[in-house]
């Protein structure tokens, strides 16, 4: 299946300038699946993400087809066909 | 002969770097390189070509250690991540405290102190990290508690001859020795007063701020603890106290001069509950017999209002002849001794909080 990763103007440079990624998946992937599959890619993007646990980075947010992750199952969410991620940083900091 | 002398300074929202050409004349200072990171680690390697590695901690994207072989012309970093917990730990680095060049004959040894505490070593030069496992397998490790920067392994002191050999210190855990590589490590607290403690001298569990060793005397280690100063001279096992003539015992910095193993310099606060400079006076303390006795250094520094303090890596020394003092204030000043600190002249200010400051001659 086919799920579209969007990335913010800052991240793009750790994805050979890319501000999408098709990315295919096979059987039922979840959140953490997808970014598996971009570790593989793009493991500088990867790693800005979440860390070497894979606890998703505390102010990265990934909107689900507009939903935060968290709100659903977090890495464990299940993605399906043509789900849109959007990889948005929290507004933080001072 | 001339020298320029690079100085990193590292704040809570990036890294500046300053140049002085020649000894003389003022400082061209650049940056915000790495903007909004906080950089707690920097280091000048110049065992080789000059090399500048940093510690770099972005609040959304995670720590990381670049390197700038230009003078931060240009940095870089590996794709994969340079210091990671490899998966059997279940733990996951959260910030780079230390950076630290191996022995001049080794230049591609360098070693990471962090968070959570551990030691990591690179064997090219810096750009990648493993795990220290005679460490982080310690029993003591699972009893170490963070202090109120975090749990830290914050010092990283090698043996400026030996490969095998470095001290390592850690809040709070102590001060930690190994003479095979890092394969088996000895707490070296012995006689490091810990009032904060049921026990007053306990094996381990001493809130250290920070350790400065002398190359030349490679067996002599300052310590700078969470209340007490210390000298060490039997390789960092035993300690005894050498804060008379201090206005306090409390701080963060130590730092030993480049070439007179007797000389060492420190920047006192007033205490626990009070961290402030002594007075409200900005002065750095210096000792010339090994801290038998100290001396205030404050020719060109602010006079009074100065409620401000120096963080533990923010006081340095370079290499030249006579001796170059750095510090950076959490104010964002750093100041600068030409002369060994007998007087000292503003480099820069208006920085975020200084964080992390080295110097050196390239």
């Amino acid at each position: 299946m086919l799920v579209t990763v969007f990335l913010p103007q800052m991240l793009r440079v750790n994805a050979a300038g890319a501000a999408r990624l098709e990315v295919e998946l096979d059987g039922d992937p979840t959140l953490g699946g997808l970014l598996d599959e971009i570790g593989d890619r793009h493991p500088a993007l990867e790693r800005r993400l979440r860390d070497e646990t894979g606890a998703l980075r505390r102010y990265i947010n990934f909107y689900l087809d507009g939903q935060e992750c968290r709100s659903l199952d977090g890495s464990a969410t299940v993605l399906v066909e043509g789900t849109e991620v959007r990889v948005i940083p929290s507004v933080a900091g001072g | 002969m001339s020298s320029t002398v690079v100085l990193a300074i590292g704040t809570r929202k990036g890294l500046w770097l300053a140049t002085r050409r020649d000894g003389r004349g003022g400082w061209d200072v650049t940056g915000p390189h790495l903007p909004m990171t906080e950089v707690y680690a920097v280091a000048v390697d110049t065992r080789a070509r000059p090399r500048v590695l940093v510690g770099s901690e972005n609040p959304h994207f995670g720590p990381t250690v670049v390197s700038s072989d230009d003078l931060g012309t240009s940095w870089r970093e590996p794709d994969h991540a340079p210091i990671a917990f490899p998966p059997d730990t279940g733990t996951a680095l959260s910030r780079v405290w230390q950076l630290a060049p191996g022995p001049p004959d080794e230049p591609d040894l360098v070693y990471a102190g962090v968070e959570p505490s551990a030691l990591f070593r690179s064997e090219d030069g810096g750009r990648t990290y493993e795990l220290v496992r005679g460490l982080w397998n310690h029993p003591h490790r699972e009893q170490w508690m963070p202090g109120g920067g975090g749990l830290a392994l914050h010092t990283v002191l090698p043996h400026p001859r030996d490969r095998d050999r470095a001290v390592v210190a850690t809040s709070t855990g102590g001060v930690y020795r190994t003479g095979d590589g890092g394969a088996s490590w000895q707490a070296g607290n012995k006689g490091i007063r810990t009032p904060f403690m049921p026990e007053e001298y306990p094996e381990f569990g001493q809130c250290v701020h920070k350790v400065a060793r002398h190359p030349a005397e490679p067996e002599r280690f300052f310590l700078q603890h969470h209340g007490g100063v210390y000298r060490s001279d039997d390789g960092a096992s035993s300690w005894h106290p050498i804060e008379n003539g201090l206005p306090s015992d409390f701080g963060f910095p130590i730092a030993t001069h480049a070439h007179r193993p007797d000389v060492v310099y420190g920047f006192p606060l007033v205490a626990d509950q009070r961290r402030f400079p002594p007075e409200g006076r900005c002065r750095v303390y210096r000792s010339e017999d090994a801290g038998e006795s100290w001396h205030p250094l404050s020719a060109g520094l602010p006079s009074e209002g100065f409620w401000s303090g120096v963080m533990r890596d923010a006081l340095c020394v370079d290499d030249s002849e006579p001796g170059g003092v750095y510090f950076g204030s959490r104010s964002g000043e750093v100041y600068a001794s030409a002369d060994e600190g007998d007087s000292w002249e503003r480099v820069v200010q208006h920085l975020p909080d200084v964080l992390s400051l080295r110097a050196a001659t390239v």
